[in-house]
């Protein structure tokens, strides 16, 4: 038994074999004196012995498990072989803020939303607003077309800006990738934008292998990322190897931009200054549905369901993992007691101008959309372009002395 | 990463070439040592509790390390790593450890007896004297690895072993999660209170996964015995005081880690041991003895000599500043240490340490006087 049975643990699909077995067997697993293999050792720790510690913890995840869903889920692995405990650590190794409500877990590949749906489906709820993943459907919306009134008043928005995120299917995602995958994932990607032409021609710095002259370049076009220090990050795992195929590749035009391998496969950016948010919509949709083309040719795809819409590393990037907003001066408005209010009731976010968790410095403001899942991208973009609209309206009523008004809130998929 | 990794069969499905890490920019042990044919023959493999290859490997991976300095870039899992991936660690430890072969026996010595002297350097010059090593408990995980259930059940073990010392070792555990900011405070200022690591190589090795959960340190009430549980290692335990008299340091150093060893043993535990790698703890450097004895020392004259380091080679010290490692001396007052860990025992380096730090004060006095130190330089130990 012992001789057949050491033969099997050389072999693949170990995991399978070893759920499989018996308590008897905890004894041929046990050598002397040594650590406890994998299998004895679920059976010396319960999960309560596990259960980790989420007292002053303020996250999604930590407002979601509870000991009897990590007893369930403990000791399952997605088809990757990831666990639980790899999903949560972020959450469990950051509290998070009294003020700002953190995810606290990440996928690790597509199956982590189906494997962990017990934790991860409350998490989205939370996260999203109320909605139930469970049963409801999130709507993909890509025609640009469809977009009014997508043209700014140059005098108040500054920059117009489109982002969004794309996993690649088969491959597990950055928090637990393997370094050939984490290849597999540039290569695929860089073969793919190798194929874009007309104003969507560019090229690719791999981050490991850039001169310093392309570097400052970057730099001085707003377009390099570097190693991420936030905690939140680096505790789930996806820094390592940093830089390994890492890179950015962009048009000739700096008007489209690729992050490959940074928090997720690829993260996908229409920009450009003034205020033609349609237009920066327009070669948004126009360049994912060609690179999205250009995978499938090779027999790829991106990962997408109608339940969760694009699949991301982060719950909170989920359905169209879409950001849209712009730079705008609103000293005016920016100053009046209502603003905060206004902008919640048009579901819409400040930021500073260095983006998420900056200040704003003067009176110029980032301005983008809440909402991620639930609402489809071209409803999302126009609630942007009617909201900034709005609050340039707004602005200029205030410039000549004018009153405004706090809009009726936009309606929400009811919790 | 807690219980069986079986990611790693995953992984499997890729070529070795698909997988080896890029250590072109890399200068650590770990990327010295570990070549592509050397990756192929390890990565199937895994240690019992299922450690692997690019566990281990990963913080070295993360850290191409610095051009002056030599980082290890590799951590074990659990005591079986040093066997299952001995083609990697043994060439690391032969090169961090002066030679040392995979055929070599280390010697433990932890009979304070045998130290001659060390109870008389100068408090004039010497501030403080400080011995500090690390212990494993044989059977569980090392922080790299452990899982919460284990790290928990290390912490209670160790609890109850320090609640049963008692005499002059009679002291206190302070959970890092439990204690009140006047605890907090007292220990800042005691200097006894350690942080969640700061440090990527650290960071990246997975050992400040789930902090502050099942972290505390303990110590007797005379403030002169310390126990840091679940931080790099299980335990790390010092012992230190004011003055110069080492001996006395070494003396409760030997006489509490025994008997902290008995403790475990009256509860069927042992400490992780054996005869090539003395004892074992998380990172290669710290094998054998795992002990760092050390002095604060006034030295403001020989530290701007030019043969100072020449000196500190010579009796196989190394120097720090007063934060400890990767600080500067403030004030002409340097941290002066044994340099090696593996293939000495405990009293061979408290010995050299004691021995030469007698010399370094002697030095420091002739040129305090103007005098020369020629006649007084070692022989290379």
């Amino acid at each position: 038994m012992a001789s057949s049975f050491t033969r099997l643990i050389s072999k693949r699909n170990t995991a399978v074999l070893l759920a499989g077995l018996g308590t008897g067997t905890a004894g041929f697993l046990l050598s002397d004196n040594s650590s406890l293999a994998a299998e004895a050792k679920k059976k010396l720790y319960p999960p309560s012995s596990d259960y980790p510690d989420l007292r002053k913890h303020n996250n999604c995840m930590a407002s979601a498990v509870t000991p009897a869903i990590y007893a369930k889920l403990r000791d399952k692995v997605t088809p990757n072989n990831w666990t639980l405990d790899q999903c949560i650590q972020t959450g469990v190794d950051n509290p998070g803020h009294p003020f700002i409500k953190t995810v606290g877990c990440v996928a690790g590949d597509e199956e982590s939303y189906e494997v962990f749906a017990e934790l991860f489906d409350p998490v989205i709820k939370d996260r999203h607003n109320g909605y139930d993943p469970r049963v409801m459907k999130h709507p993909t919306d890509l025609d640009a077309s469809k977009i009014t009134h997508g043209m700014f008043d140059e005098n108040y928005v500054l920059s117009s800006r489109v982002r969004t995120g794309r996993s690649i299917r088969g491959l597990s995602l950055p928090p637990a990738c393997s370094r050939a995958e984490r290849r597999e994932v540039e290569r695929v990607v860089v073969t793919a934008l190798a194929g874009l032409k007309g104003d969507l021609a560019g090229r690719y710095y791999s981050l490991g292998d850039m001169t310093d002259k392309e570097q400052q370049q970057l730099i001085d076009d707003h377009f390099l990322f570097d190693k991420p220090v936030s905690p939140l990050l680096t505790c789930a795992f996806m820094a390592r190897d940093w830089p390994d195929a890492r890179g950015i590749w962009h048009n000739n035009d700096k008007t489209f931009l690729i992050w490959v391998n940074e928090e997720d496969h690829t993260r996908v950016i229409s920009m450009e200054k003034g205020g033609n948010m349609k237009r920066v919509f327009e070669r948004f949709c126009n360049g994912l549905k060609q690179v999205e083309h250009l995978i499938q040719e090779r027999g790829w795809e991106f990962m997408w369901n109608e339940r969760l819409g694009y699949i991301l590393t982060c719950p909170s990037n989920l359905g169209t993992g879409l950001r849209a907003g712009v730079h705008v001066r609103l000293p005016k408005l920016s100053k009046d007691p209502r603003f905060s209010k206004i902008l919640d009731n048009l579901r819409l976010q400040k930021r500073g101008t260095g983006g998420v968790d900056t200040a704003a410095t003067g009176d110029t403001f980032d301005i983008s959309n809440l909402d991620r899942l639930g609402k489809s991208e071209v409803e999302l973009v126009q609630l942007v372009v009617d909201g900034v609209n709005y609050l340039i309206e707004c602005e200029k009523r205030l410039e000549k002395g004018q009153d405004i008004k706090i809009p009726s809130p936009i309606v929400q998929f009811r919790k | 990463m807690p219980f069986g990794n079986t990611h790693n069969q995953m992984k499997m499905k890729y070529s070795s070439e698909q997988e080896y890490p890029d250590l072109s920019k890399h200068n650590n042990h770990m990327a010295k040592v570990l070549t592509p044919a050397m990756y192929e023959r390890l990565r199937s493999k895994e240690t019992p509790s299922g450690f692997t290859l690019d566990d281990v490997i990963q913080t070295g991976v993360d850290n191409p390390g610095h051009p002056f300095i030599m980082t290890v870039g590799c951590v074990a899992g659990d005591e079986e790593t040093y066997e299952v991936f001995k083609d990697l660690l043994d060439p690391v430890i032969e090169d961090r450890h002066g030679g040392y072969k995979p055929t070599d026996k280390h010697k433990t010595d932890l009979n304070s007896d045998n130290l001659k002297g060390g109870d008389d350097l100068d408090p004039n010059y010497v501030l403080s004297s400080r011995v500090r090593t690390g212990r494993s408990i044989r059977g569980f995980s090392l922080p790299p690895h452990c899982s919460r259930g284990e790290r928990r059940a290390v912490e209670k073990l160790s609890i109850e072993a320090l609640a049963s010392l008692s005499g002059d070792l009679k002291g206190k555990y302070y959970a890092l999660k439990n204690m009140t900011e006047a605890e907090q405070q007292q220990l800042i200022d005691d200097h006894f209170l350690f942080d969640k690591p700061v440090s990527p190589l650290l960071l990246a090795s997975g050992m400040a996964r789930d902090w502050p959960d099942a972290r505390g340190i303990w110590h007797n009430d005379n403030k002169t015995f310390l126990v840091w549980v679940n931080e790099e290692d299980h335990l790390r335990v010092i012992s230190m005081q004011k003055g110069g008299n080492m001996k006395e340091v070494f003396t409760r150093f030997c006489t509490g880690l025994t008997k902290i060893e008995s403790l475990f043993k009256e509860r069927g535990h042992e400490f992780m041991w054996n005869e090539h790698l003395g004892y074992i703890l998380t990172c290669p450097s710290n094998l054998g003895t795992g002990l760092r004895a050390g002095v604060h020392v006034k030295l403001p004259n020989l530290s701007k000599n030019a043969k100072f380091e020449e000196v500190l080679k010579k009796l196989r010290l190394q120097k720090r500043g007063t934060g400890g490692v990767d600080t500067a001396a403030v004030g002409g007052v340097f941290d002066i240490s044994n340099a090696d860990r593996l293939g000495f025992s405990e009293v061979d380096l408290v010995q050299m340490v004691v021995d030469g730090v007698k010399l370094l004060v002697d030095m420091e006095k002739r040129l305090e006087k103007g005098q020369s130190i020629d006649d007084l330089m070692p022989a290379q130990k």
